[in-house]
């Protein structure tokens, strides 16, 4: 018999080496997973609260609402209402993976496969990631972002420097690109770029305050109108990137925060994008590798019974009826799907080779499931890998909730025949970022007038901003731009819904 | 691949965040403990503890949306088929908004540290009238002892040590002590074989030899009391608690005034290097207590407010000299004097005391309910009204719940002049 990695729950540091290299065996050899070098770190409870606050990143600049989410866990922590998360990893090179101490061997050796490979292997290979992303460049670039921060802060004041990230941070979700259209994020050359290019943006004109109007007015042709806009870069949806580029009377610091930021939104934008697809993957390859330790016998039966308790509680998905039931869990859903992929691919039936001809029956389940992993997001996974069966065996079913219908909410489509792809469709929809955020976007500055920026949000299926959130948003927004700033929400049809102007406050520290 | 013990960092990175964050929302967390104090014991106020605040002033804006149509898959379908309705419950059957977001954050609780808690209680709060606040700023020097030198002047020779560091000195360096001495001469006395007569004699004369280059005292052993100069800070507060124990005074009353008397303390303790506190009781009769017998000690007799400010004016006189100590005094009582002594009470408080005093703080404390209140004001209400009126540094206020302690005491020591000193330049 092959020699266990640990008896009962105690480990030291030779335990974790040991259970690093069995993980890692199974992973490269049965596997085949593709990892970046993995660090594994061990830290208490307390360190394990201070990353949560901070994204999930070692090191980070200094603002309060981390302060405030760090109150707020470890008051929920401490009152028992939440758990911490057994483990946080960190997409960048190497790949660092945070073990908290409390944990029992067994516990560790789960969080070693689910993080240190199936996460790992996930950053790696995801084309999200590798087009968005910058493992080498993120630590280095965090490192610089937070002493370029504390700088600021001993150069231009705590406050202004607060004002402007408070700003930065309420725009953050809209400070991303979402097409590729440029190469990938270099942030090793863009630090070191940022010095010089605020340097240079300094002396350089800034054609858009060229095109105010000064002594005669020039006749304003249609065409001029839409070069004008071209110049601009509009329409822009990167509302940070537009302010960041254009606001006339930011400081050349406010726009490297702006900068900051933006870049840090962008960096977990793949996250927001693949929650399903990342944890089911971790989740699968975690319990491919502990199944294999134990059918190898370095894991004793006891130690294998804790890891299926905990995994169990890992991938349990409440009915929507249930009190527990808060929307679908992605550890569940990733790794139901993943197991149905292996299934289809190992075992198929009549059904799976209808629906999909590409994989049923070729059994290369880690050759099906590398592709997967490297070519899919959220919304395109589930739209081309939900089987019939999953949705049978989960009892899916699409509401459709129209405010005016009296009769209540309707129910769509559920798991039969007629029903599949709608359901599917729908369900892969939910998990479109693209389709979740409202999509809002800079159409033109009125510079013949009092330069105010107009911005149009396109309304899809009535779901207005709420109101109180926009209009504070609005304020910050104004508050970099330093003029008028109006947003009108329209529908499909360009019909005006509502229209906002906000109107900067007063800032005698902005010039 | 590497493992890496990270337990051992300094932790508390988020303590500087923690602390932005709690600037940033000071005016709500202090709200939060002013009335979490409300309802607590003193001494849990000082342990600090949990306060809740709505997160609505720190929020965190961001652009959502709200109504319209909405569509959602959700699992577990039990009997539904398509077309069917589901009734409205009172709120959607479904939360759409994940665990963690800033939505559905409206209030949230969280712990503070002792330190942070009573800093966030006392901190807009101030003795008024520090009219030595430059004084007590400017420091005097002191003496104090600070151990052992090798120099100094004689009379600051210590013997004690000198003699300790000879005899370490001697010991160590074998020193032949007398009784060795001793005992060979007697050995020589007593021999009787020359050539052994000789020998001992040659050990005498190197023992001698020895006592000689090795002293008894020794100018390396001698050590001198050293001193230190030590700046004294003159911001020196004394407190007077007057109480008034008499017998109209009830348990409840007693009650209010110590947690008042208490929570000064702490107040003080905060604000000032030194503060000394004296406790004062009195019924007809005043007497200086130790802080045991003014908070548990018994005692129960007539009432003659102008003993305790008496016994206080003559403490001052003896101990606090006016010039160098900030004076306060706070008086609790139920505002029942003997009506003879209202004159006298006046008198003393008009040339003696109030002059003196940085601040004096009269509190009236009633029953429970309050109602009695009502009625009129009392003897000593009249009095100190009539003082204040013609513009004597006292302040007055009733309270009857406990819970008006905290609100009471801020209030009587609110910072007042802030907002002069704001529009000074």
């Amino acid at each position: 018999m092959t020699e266990r990695l640990f008896e009962g729950a105690d480990w030291d540091f030779h335990t974790l080496q040991r259970i690093t290299d069995a993980c890692e065996e199974v992973a490269t050899k049965d596997l085949g997973l593709d990892v970046y070098p993995n660090q594994i770190e061990v830290i208490t409870a307390e360190q394990m609260l201070d990353a949560y606050s901070s994204v999930g990143m070692p090191l980070f600049y200094k603002h309060w609402s981390f302060g405030k989410h760090f109150a707020y866990h470890e008051a929920s922590y401490r009152k028992g209402l939440m758990g911490l998360a057994y483990e946080i990893v960190i997409n960048s090179s190497p790949c660092i993976s945070y073990l908290m101490e409390e944990n029992t061997a067994t516990m560790q050796t789960l969080v070693i496969a689910h993080a240190a490979f199936g996460h790992n292997h996930f950053f790696k290979n995801n084309y999200l990631f590798k087009q968005w992303t910058d493992a080498d460049g993120i630590l280095d670039y965090l490192d610089f972002a937070k002493n370029y921060v504390m700088q600021c802060e001993d150069r231009y004041g705590r406050v202004e420097v607060e004002r402007t990230l408070d700003a930065a941070h309420a725009l953050m979700s809209h400070g991303i690109d979402r097409y590729p259209g440029k190469k990938k994020l270099d942030l090793r050359a863009e630090e070191k770029r940022a010095g010089r290019r605020r340097q240079h943006e300094e002396e350089v004109f800034n054609d858009l305050w060229r095109t105010v109007p000064a002594g005669k007015s020039k006749t304003r042709s249609a065409l001029s109108i839409e070069r004008r806009r071209k110049l601009l870069g509009l329409p822009q949806e990167n509302l940070l990137y537009f302010l960041e580029k254009s606001a006339p009377r930011l400081a050349p610091w406010q726009r490297e925060l702006l900068r900051i930021v933006r870049h840090i939104a962008q960096y977990f934008y793949p996250q927001s994008q693949t929650k399903v697809m990342n944890e089911g993957t971790a989740t699968y390859v975690h319990y491919r590798i502990m199944t294999k330790l134990h059918q190898q016998g370095r894991t004793s039966d006891g130690n294998f019974l804790e890891f299926l308790q905990s995994h169990t509680n890992v991938v349990f998905q409440p009915e929507f009826d249930d009190q527990r039931f808060s929307g679908f869990n992605p550890y569940a859903l990733g790794f139901a799907m993943m197991q149905d992929i292996e299934r289809i691919v190992t075992r198929p039936e009549d059904e799976d080779r209808e629906w999909f001809p590409d994989i049923a029956g070729k059994n290369d389940v880690m050759g099906v499931l590398r592709d997967v992993w490297a070519n899919y997001r959220d919304e395109s996974f589930i739209a081309q890998f939900l089987s019939p069966k999953l949705m049978r065996h989960l009892r899916m079913f699409h509401l459709h909730d129209d405010p005016e219908e009296r009769a209540g909410i309707r129910v769509d489509a559920i798991h039969d025949e007629r029903g599949f792809r709608r359901v599917r469709r729908e369900l892969a929809r939910q998990h479109d970022v693209g389709y979740i955020d409202a999509n809002i976007e800079v159409v033109d500055v009125d510079l013949s007038g009092d330069r105010r920026l107009i911005l149009h949000h396109h309304v899809i299926k009535g779901a207005q901003l709420n109101e109180t959130d926009a209009k504070r948003v609005l304020q910050h927004l104004a508050d970099l731009w330093t003029y008028d700033v109006a947003l009108i929400e329209v529908d499909a049809s360009d019909k005006v819904l509502r229209e906002y102007v906000v109107s900067p406050r007063p800032i005698s520290a902005v010039a | 691949m590497h493992i890496i013990d990270r337990r051992l960092n300094p932790g508390g990175k988020s303590l500087e965040n923690r602390q932005r964050f709690l600037r940033r929302a000071k005016s709500l967390v202090q709200g939060a403990v002013k009335k979490t104090s409300q309802e607590r014991d003193i001494k849990d106020v000082l342990e600090g503890g949990e306060v809740t605040i709505p997160l609505d002033g720190m929020h965190e804006p961001r652009f959502r949306r709200d109504g319209g149509t909405r569509d959602m898959v959700l699992p577990g379908n039990k009997k539904f088929i398509e077309g069917d309705y589901l009734q409205r419950s009172g709120q959607g059957s479904a939360k759409d908004s994940g665990p963690g977001e800033g939505d559905s954050e409206d209030a949230f609780r969280f712990v503070l540290s002792r330190d942070e808690f009573v800093d966030l209680f006392l901190d807009d709060l101030e003795l008024p009238d520090l009219a030595k606040r430059k004084i007590a700023q400017t420091e005097s020097e002191g003496i104090q002892r600070a151990g052992y030198t090798t120099s100094g002047s004689p009379s600051n020779i210590s013997v004690s040590r000198t003699v300790r560091r000879a005899m370490a000195r001697r010991i160590a360096l074998k020193r032949p002590s007398k009784e060795e001495i001793e005992e060979l001469e007697s050995a020589i006395a007593a021999s009787a074989d020359e050539d052994e007569r000789l020998l001992l004699l040659a050990q005498l004369e190197k023992l001698k030899a020895k006592s000689k280059r090795i002293p008894f005292i020794d100018p390396l052993d001698i050590r001198y009391r050293r001193f230190e100069t030590v700046p004294k800070p003159v911001a020196q507060a004394v407190m007077f608690c007057l109480m008034d124990v008499s017998g109209s005074m009830s348990e409840h009353m007693k009650d209010l005034a110590k947690r008042f008397y208490m929570l000064l303390y702490v107040f003080l303790k905060r604000r000032y290097k030194h503060v000394d506190i004296v406790f004062i009781r009195h019924t007809d009769r005043a007497e200086e207590v130790d802080e045991q017998t003014f908070f548990y000690g018994p005692a129960s007799g007539g009432t003659l407010v102008s003993s305790a400010l008496q016994a206080m004016h003559e403490i001052v006189r003896e101990r606090f000299s006016p010039s160098d100590w900030n004076i306060y005094a706070a008086q609790a009582s139920d505002g029942d004097n003997s009506y003879s002594d209202g004159e006298l009470a006046g008198m003393l408080l008009t040339d003696k005391i109030l002059p003196v005093c940085q601040f004096f703080a009269y509190l009236e404390v009633g029953e429970s309910g309050g109602s009695a209140f009502d009625l009129s004001d009392s003897s000593l209400w009249t009095l100190y009204e009539r003082l204040r009126n013609s513009g004597a540094p006292l302040s007055m206020r009733k309270v009857s719940e406990r819970s008006e302690i905290f609100p009471v005491f801020h209030d009587l020591f609110q910072r007042r002049d802030t907002a002069q000193e704001k529009a000074a330049p």
